[in-house]
């Protein structure tokens, strides 16, 4: 039983700008299918008096002070931009979505 | 975009309709460093020189939480009467945009800090609105893009865009409201009285500066219309980025009157975000938006969850200060200001200094002379706030007390006041300095006195035979013969001695 459609897989790699031809939209299909089956059945054994986890490691209420470092130079922080302009990372036009 | 819209006047827009408004208010935090790295937050820094590698999203950064940026939000989380979380994450919001170098915001989903909050706001007119508060939660901000190409620094027709960094990472709470309803035709102002509400709680926390002009607080304005308040909810538009309790106020208006008009033509509302337009005061259409499963929220591995011990809350909540509009009123009576005396004080920006003034020893009649007079001019000359001038509250107390003390009158007073906001020091340096003290040495008075009247025989013998009328002009000349700086009454009685006619 599938349940997850090829069109659902498009759609998830529109979102996350993947570019995928259609055989790979049909393997993730499959692929995704296992893993979405077999979290669903860890699911059933997870009933409402087990917690989520979303770390492994049972710590809470790390913090850092509140304490200003050295930041980059603007030359460094820009040194890995393909093009700069006025100090400025350029990027290129933003096309019907602005956020 | 067409070109023009359609309008129903307001009137008639919430005759015919129930206004509901939902607000999202951003706070940018007061740290002296960024959210998640220890990136400097400092305003109007060149571009791109307040960031580290986590600011940039580099590949293998690690966040880090800043702890006083979780205490604010507590705070906050407090002063709008919310639950505090016994156990909160942190989540990714995924979307690709250049503002957000890691192509997720690093904020909160499900499990927000603080929740089930209300305040109580004011209109202007002594109206009470109960505001529920649905949530609180902590974010970072996004950096700054500037649209280069095409008309001026639109997105549309840009030919690129530039991206600044400094901002990415600033700490941000966000709180969103419950929907408001039942305002009617008053919602613009209710909407505009809650965000000036928040923007005060903000400074009286000492949580951010809270500067409006800086875009420390921005507020997102959802409207939706329904026939009446017994219909089911309308569909709403949100409107972004609204900088200004003004305009806070104009953009509801123009939603209520937009919407209107696209209902009454029996066409439906579109759900979308929506660009306010502070020059020509409408609003046009944004993005279409996106259901939330399109971030792809999932809890952020990178950062261990938030769990503040009940005893952490409590401290909190003892080091919270009076509620703004509770401590107005207070003062308004310790002070005896008349209503609009208080609204121009309030809105001057003046409360915390006249405060701070009577506190050092002033009246709360001469401290309010002071900065609603003299000062209140200087800072608009100057084009600054009454709070930036480089004079305290103390040093206006202990120039009031000069004058008090009959040492300085009025005008040398003024000439104090300018030594002082020219960097000469406190206001008995700047007597000592320039010599500005009253005086009130009777035997310095009379010889001044004296020589006035022998320079002036024919006026001296009109008022020795009775003429008091040329009185002034030896008053004149002794004031200008000891700088301003004789008691004018003092001479008079001197004048009238010297004469025979005291």
């Amino acid at each position: 039983m599938s349940t997850i459609s090829r069109d659902e897989v498009a759609r998830l790699a529109g979102l996350a700008r993947i570019d995928l031809t259609d055989a790979e939209l049909t393997r993730l299909a499959g692929e995704l299918d296992v893993i979405v089956e077999s979290v669903a059945r860890v699911q059933e054994v997870a009933t409402d008096d087990v917690p989520a986890t979303s770390h492994p490691i049972p710590l809470t209420n790390v913090f850092r002070a509140d304490v200003a470092e050295e930041p980059l130079t603007v030359e460094q922080a820009l040194s890995g931009a393909p093009d700069a302009e006025d100090g400025r990372f350029s990027v290129p036009q933003i096309l019907g979505e602005e956020a | 975009m067409s070109a023009t819209t359609d309008l129903v006047p307001y009137d008639e827009a919430v005759d015919r309709y129930d206004p509901v408004l939902g607000i999202e208010v951003h706070v940018e935090l007061g740290t002296v460093s960024k959210m998640f790295d220890g990136a400097p937050t400092e305003f109007g820094a060149p571009p791109n020189s307040q960031v580290t590698p986590v600011s940039l999203g580099l590949p293998g950064v690690l966040p880090s939480l800043n702890g006083k940026a979780v205490e604010s939000a507590i705070r906050i989380g407090l002063a709008l009467n919310c639950q505090i979380a016994e156990l909160c994450r942190f989540a990714r919001k995924n979307y690709f945009y250049p503002d957000i170098p890691k192509n997720f915001q690093t904020s909160q989903y499900d499990e927000p800090i603080a929740y089930d909050g209300w305040v109580e706001i004011e209109l202007e007119d002594g109206t009470p609105v109960r505001i529920e508060i649905e949530r609180a939660h902590m974010e970072e901000d996004a950096g700054k893009n500037t649209h280069v190409g095409g008309q001026a620094g639109r997105i549309h027709g840009a030919e690129y865009s530039l991206v600044d960094y400094n901002r990415a990472g600033i700490p941000l709470v966000e709180i969103v409201t419950k929907p408001i309803t039942g305002t009617g035709a008053r919602a613009p102002e209710v909407a505009a009285a809650y965000v000036r509400y928040l923007r005060d709680l903000f400074r009286a926390l000492d949580v951010s500066e809270a500067r409006m002009e800086r875009g420390n607080v921005r507020a997102d304005v959802n409207v939706s219309l329904r026939p009446s308040p017994d219909s089911p909810l309308g569909t709403r538009t949100e409107t972004k980025n609204v900088n200004s309790f003004r305009s806070v106020e104009r953009a509801v208006r123009y939603e209520v009157s937009r919407q209107a008009a696209v209902l009454d033509s029996g066409a439906t509302v579109t759900q979308e975000t929506r660009h306010w337009h502070e020059d020509t005061g409408i609003t046009t259409p944004g993005r279409i938006k996106s259901d939330a499963e399109d971030y792809r929220y999932f809890p952020e591995p990178d950062l261990v969850p938030v769990a503040p011990s009940r005893e952490w809350v409590a401290e909190l909540h003892g080091t919270l200060p009076e509620v703004p509009a509770v401590r107005r009123k207070r003062l308004q009576g310790e002070w005896g200001f008349a209503d609009a005396e208080m609204r121009d004080v309030v809105n001057a920006g003046a409360v915390d200094l006249i405060e701070a003034t009577v506190a050092a020893g002033a009246t709360p009649a001469a401290a309010r002379k002071w900065w609603m007079g003299e000062l209140a001019r200087t800072a608009k000359t100057d084009g600054t706030d009454l709070e930036q001038l480089p004079i305290t509250p103390e040093q206006i107390a202990e120039l009031q007390g000069l004058v008090d003390s009959g040492r300085l009158n009025d005008k040398l007073a003024r000439q104090v006041l300018a030594g002082v906001l020219a960097g000469e020091g406190s206001p008995e340096q700047v007597v000592a300095a320039r010599g500005l003290e009253v005086v009130s040495d009777d035997g310095a008075l009379v010889a001044a006195v004296d020589e006035a009247l022998a320079a002036q025989p024919d006026i001296a013998d009109k008022i020795r035979s009775g003429n008091l009328g040329p009185v002034g002009a030896i008053i004149g000349a002794v004031m200008k013969a000891t700088r301003g700086q004789a008691d004018a009454a003092r001479v008079r009685e001197i004048v009238l001695e010297r004469v025979g006619q005291g």
